[in-house]
């Protein structure tokens, strides 16, 4: 008994410390971006100068946009063909199925930086082709196709739908069957029945999974690395930045990025809380994990389907 | 027959839809996965073109010369196995705080803050630790109490926890919803019959929190697989990783087959490694549970 008292403490203990650890880095940033003096070293008082900076940094404001576009975009994409190509899965032959399935793991496995080459080497070699014929066809020196945010969207479109099919077709292992049924006995439509039952019913993975979808591609710097072409994003401004000697603004950024996150959060968290209130409570923990914002891997969820 | 004709109607009908559902993702595909892991392969049996780049040809040169990024496959196979490991151990105590010690708001208070890092820039994570990890930080804090000269940054050991601290989060959430679904009447059971909290935690607590401890594995090992950033930041780039050796290859030397032989092996290694893994934890999930129900 004593010996178990004395564990649990040393665990509650380590479990502060872990915390600290994981916060420490953050409170290190939030700090210095309202220091008034330039550098890591000297604390000069308290200052919103550096916000003011970062503000009007022409480059900085357009990689935001940037960055902002691509990850907008690249969510609704990403979430539209997710649930669409999970859905459909369900209706494939066992063939189809399995190789939709193997291009969807193959997509979540393959590194980002492996996807960000091979994209790069992909659109360069696919535009030598088509940009002549391009040239050719409009009979005029029109604008030629490069790489841009339009490759970054593709790539990162690319394995963040693989990430949402998983999430939806999770859900949708849990989900209760019967009320489909019920509705195409009722002579529900195929359609009805989709708006009605089946989408409620895996909102919170399709939600998940957007937000998941946006967060990634608004965090990747390694695919908009090579896939960006000129166009800045602000993973690529940062990481510049970093290696020129950094400024307090990149600070300045950082704290308003954590601020805009954590409030978007307990909004969600409200939200998420409000219905599950409203329908009586039927908590599930998908949906608690998803709001969580982390996939479950499909190691889990593979190993209980098969047995 | 007419509802048989109908049914089959219908079904054919639900063939149609699903179609016509999988067909942009099965484009989108075949565009920009496919096609490119194809180039890829299609490079990495070419020849260097004298100026950098590609020229056509057959050759497997390139496959030939591997060996000679040996160090960076050795390194990141070895790093990633090891700090994957370091991860679940640091991350297994907090994961069973959260999910069985800790109740109501601030359960949901502690596991939101767990992800806030997570949503937070990793470049700014990993900028601050370089802040703290240089001479102005935690080494000079150290020199105070008398260890004078100590250098973090740009060591191995400033790679491991920038791994680490990156992606505990990963670690500790799948962890915390299989420790989370878990039946408290069996640890109760387990101690009525006279175990001991280490028995109950090696007998009960782990092979139930196995499938979340084997996904929050696969879910770091991965991405720290092809690492880029961490190495160059943290390591000062003396810790060289694949991810360093391909961005090399492509953007400095433009050594394109080279970089797509190593691109294409890497990938291969990747599949093998999780399909590989993936079928040996789902025969040690079913063993566990079997073991641990009966």
């Amino acid at each position: 008994m004593r010996l178990e008292r004395w564990g649990e403490r040393l665990t509650r203990l380590y479990t502060i410390l872990v915390f600290a650890f994981l916060f420490l880095p953050i409170i290190i940033v939030v700090v210095y971006s309202f220091n008034a003096g330039r550098h890591v070293t000297e604390l000069l008082g308290f200052s919103t100068k550096w916000y003011g900076e970062a503000w009007s940094d022409r480059f900085l404001i357009e990689a935001l946009k940037h960055s902002l576009t691509i990850a907008t975009i690249t969510a609704i994409l990403a979430t539209v063909l997710g649930t669409a190509s999970a859905l459909a899965m369900d209706r494939l032959g066992s063939r189809v199925r399995w190789l939709f399935e193997l291009l969807t793991y193959v997509a979540i496995i393959v590194p980002g930086i492996v996807i960000g080459i091979a994209t790069l080497i992909f659109i360069v070699t696919a535009l030598d082709w088509l940009n002549p014929w391009i040239a050719y066809l409009t009979s005029s020196r029109g604008p030629e196709i490069g790489l841009g945010l339009g490759s970054v969207i593709a790539a990162h479109t690319l394995f963040t739908m693989a990430i949402v099919n998983v999430l939806v077709r999770t859900r949708m292992r849990g989900m209760d069957r019967t009320l489909i049924e019920a509705s195409e006995d009722l002579f529900a439509t195929p359609w009805r029945t989709f708006v009605q039952v089946t989408f409620p019913q895996l909102l919170p993975a399709i939600v998940a999974g957007g937000l998941l979808a946006f967060t990634f591609s608004f965090d990747d710097f390694i695919i908009a690395f090579f896939t960006a072409g000129q166009d800045q994003t602000v993973p690529i401004y940062l990481f510049a930045s970093i290696r020129r000697g950094v400024s307090p603004e990149v600070n300045a950024i950082a704290t308003v990025l954590l601020t805009v996150t954590i409030v978007a959060m307990v909004v969600a968290g409200l939200v998420y809380r409000r219905g599950q209130r409203r329908s009586g409570g039927a908590a599930d923990r998908a949906g608690d994990t998803a709001v969580a914002g982390v996939p479950l891997a499909p190691a889990p969820q593979t190993a209980d389907g098969s047995s | 027959m007419a509802t048989a004709g109908r049914a089959r109607n219908g079904r054919s009908a639900r063939r149609g839809t699903a179609v016509l559902l999988a067909l942009p993702t099965a484009l989108w595909y075949l565009l920009f996965l496919v096609a490119p892991l194809v180039v890829l392969v299609v490079m990495s049996v070419g020849e260097r073109s004298p100026n950098g780049g590609y020229a056509p040809g057959f050759t497997f040169t390139q496959y030939a010369a591997l060996p000679t990024r040996f160090t960076p496959l050795v390194n990141t196979l070895g790093l990633a196995a090891l700090n994957t490991t370091i991860c679940a151990i640091v991350a297994f105590p907090v994961a069973y705080t959260l999910a069985l010690k800790v109740r109501g708001t601030w359960k949901l208070v502690l596991v939101a803050l767990v992800v806030v890092p997570f949503w937070t820039s990793f470049l700014i994570r990993t900028y601050a630790w370089m802040t703290l990890l240089g001479g102005n930080g935690i080494p000079r804090i150290l020199g105070w109490i008398g260890f004078g000269d100590i250098q973090l940054l740009n060591t191995p050991f400033a790679v491991s926890l920038g791994i680490v601290y990156n992606y505990l989060p990963l670690m500790v959430l799948p962890i915390y919803v299989s420790l989370e679904r878990l039946d408290k009447s069996f640890m109760e059971a387990s101690r009525d019959l006279g175990a001991g909290p280490i028995a109950t935690l090696r007998q009960i607590v782990l092979p139930l929190a196995a499938p979340g401890i084997l996904s929050g594995i696969v879910l770091v090992f991965i991405p720290v697989m092809g690492e880029y950033l961490i190495p160059i930041l943290l390591g000062g780039g003396k810790t060289y990783f694949l991810g360093n050796a391909l961005a090399d290859l492509f953007l400095q030397s433009r050594n394109w087959p080279f970089g797509s032989a190593l691109a294409a092996v890497f990938v291969a290694g990747m599949i093998v490694l999780v399909a590989g893994y993936l079928a040996l934890s789902r025969r040690l999930v079913r063993a566990g549970r079997e073991q641990s129900l009966i």
